[in-house]
């Protein structure tokens, strides 16, 4: 039991967002009107999507001075759930831009950064890709992530602010601090951060453990 | 005091062989020119001073990229080995870096030279601060490059990989540069790039001291 109880935690709080995210009530807003609830589906993915390239850094390095090759599986199983993150963050943000400012794809600097962001690990997918030896694989591409991971930040949390943009909460717009009034959405929004963070984490460990099963079997 | 010595050993020993042969310069220089040749006879004139920006960049990015990357990718195997035998590989990462940021010195001096006169209409009326975003980015794309090019020759994939790699990584620095340049394009004054100019400062420390941590680990086999 001690070992399940956040797997079942997140499988609720996710649920449980869901249901509150659509039917629970929200602040009447010109133009944004129901759609604000794209908030808790939407932002939940790029705090995965950190959270899992966090690890995956965090196994990167441990794995430069361990040379084991279960911390590199799990650094590259942790990059592999985190795209998946990602991309659902740009397309749930692509719908919702859809309805809000009127295009799919409007190049907004905050969905540009986010593109170039992901396509920094797809490099790191294909890097890994280009290198047949296995510790030399694991050696350079931990190298590489290291050497990416600031950069990330600078795209995700620096650059948008020096930037005009339309995205709630950049560019002198409102973020949903400034709509909350009531403490409504608080009451989904967190939940959902947590909720969807324990399904990505639960996510990687399943990857991580069906490839070094994978391995293990290879290597008999 | 022993690193110093290594690499003012390192910067010498690369300067003497970049100027025996007169490869990298020379090469990178020509392509420079015919590049902004070749963007004359096609544009003949550009219209507005945006393009004028953004096609001075894109042309130094692939100047810088070709230059840089031969660094580590143009030695040979027993060439590393040796100079890793002779010096630590924190000298070797740091010679190899302010070559590559002395020769993007000369050449972007150079293709700047060469784009305005070519392109004359748009000079920009705070050249200063023009050529400080000019040595700025020479200084991010070396410091940026040099390391790429030490991860692609070790991953042993040479051209492609440097560019599928190096790409993602340079392109919040561009959009920086680019931004920095115009405020020069625009003649605002300087004060409205001092944010540009800290945080194109901030993220080559950051790539020089991450480079300098991780080196260590790469140049082992």
């Amino acid at each position: 039991m001690n070992k399940t109880w956040w797997k079942i935690l997140g499988s609720v709080l996710v649920v449980y967002t869901a249901i509150a995210g659509l039917l629970l009530g929200v602040p009447r807003l010109p133009i944004l009107n129901e759609s604000i609830r794209n908030l808790y589906f939407h932002v939940p993915m790029w705090f995965s999507m950190i959270v899992l390239f966090s690890i995956s850094v965090f196994y990167s390095i441990k794995s430069l001075s361990s040379k084991s090759e279960i911390d590199d599986l799990k650094a590259v199983e942790s990059v592999n759930a985190g795209i998946i993150f990602g991309l659902l963050g740009l397309v749930t943000g692509a719908i919702w831009a859809k309805y809000t400012w009127g295009q799919f794809w409007s190049f907004d600097p905050k969905q540009n950064f986010a593109a170039i962001s992901v396509l920094l690990y797809f490099a790191y997918l294909i890097l890994r890709n280009a290198i047949d030896e296995e510790q030399k694989r694991a050696k350079i591409s931990a190298i590489y992530n290291i050497f990416a991971f600031p950069m990330m930040v600078v795209l995700l949390f620096v650059l948008p602010r020096l930037k005009d943009s339309l995205h709630p909460g950049n560019g002198g717009n409102p973020g949903f601090n400034s709509y909350d009034l009531d403490s409504r959405m608080r009451m989904v929004f967190y939940p959902a951060c947590l909720g969807w963070i324990l399904i990505g984490y639960w996510v990687y460990t399943i990857r991580f453990r069906l490839r070094s099963i994978e391995t293990k079997q290879q290597h008999n | 005091m022993q690193l110093a010595k290594e690499v003012k050993y390192l910067i010498h020993k690369e300067v003497l062989l970049e100027w025996r042969s007169k490869y990298t310069i020379n090469g990178v220089l020509l392509y420079v020119v015919s590049t902004i040749f070749t963007c004359y006879l096609s544009f003949v004139s550009l219209s507005d001073k945006l393009a004028w920006n953004a096609l001075f960049w894109i042309i130094l990015l692939f100047a810088s990229i070709n230059g840089v990357s031969k660094s580590f990718l143009q030695e040979t195997k027993g060439q590393q080995l040796y100079s890793y035998i002779l010096a630590s590989p924190a000298a070797v990462l740091i010679s190899k870096t302010v070559y590559n940021i002395l020769l993007m010195l000369v050449l972007t001096t150079i293709a700047l030279g060469f784009y305005t006169l070519v392109f004359d209409s748009f000079t920009p009326p705070d050249l200063l601060l023009y050529y400080v975003a000019v040595v700025l980015g020479s200084i991010s794309f070396s410091t940026v490059f040099t390391m790429v090019s030490a991860i692609a020759s070790k991953a042993g994939n040479g051209g492609m990989l440097m560019a599928i790699l190096s790409f993602p990584i340079i392109i919040p620095v561009l959009i920086l540069l680019i931004k920095l340049a115009k405020n020069a394009v625009d003649g605002l004054p300087w004060e409205n790039s001092y944010d540009e100019i800290g945080m194109l400062l901030v993220v080559n420390v950051l790539t020089v001291a991450t480079s300098l941590l991780l080196f260590p680990y790469l140049w082992r086999d």
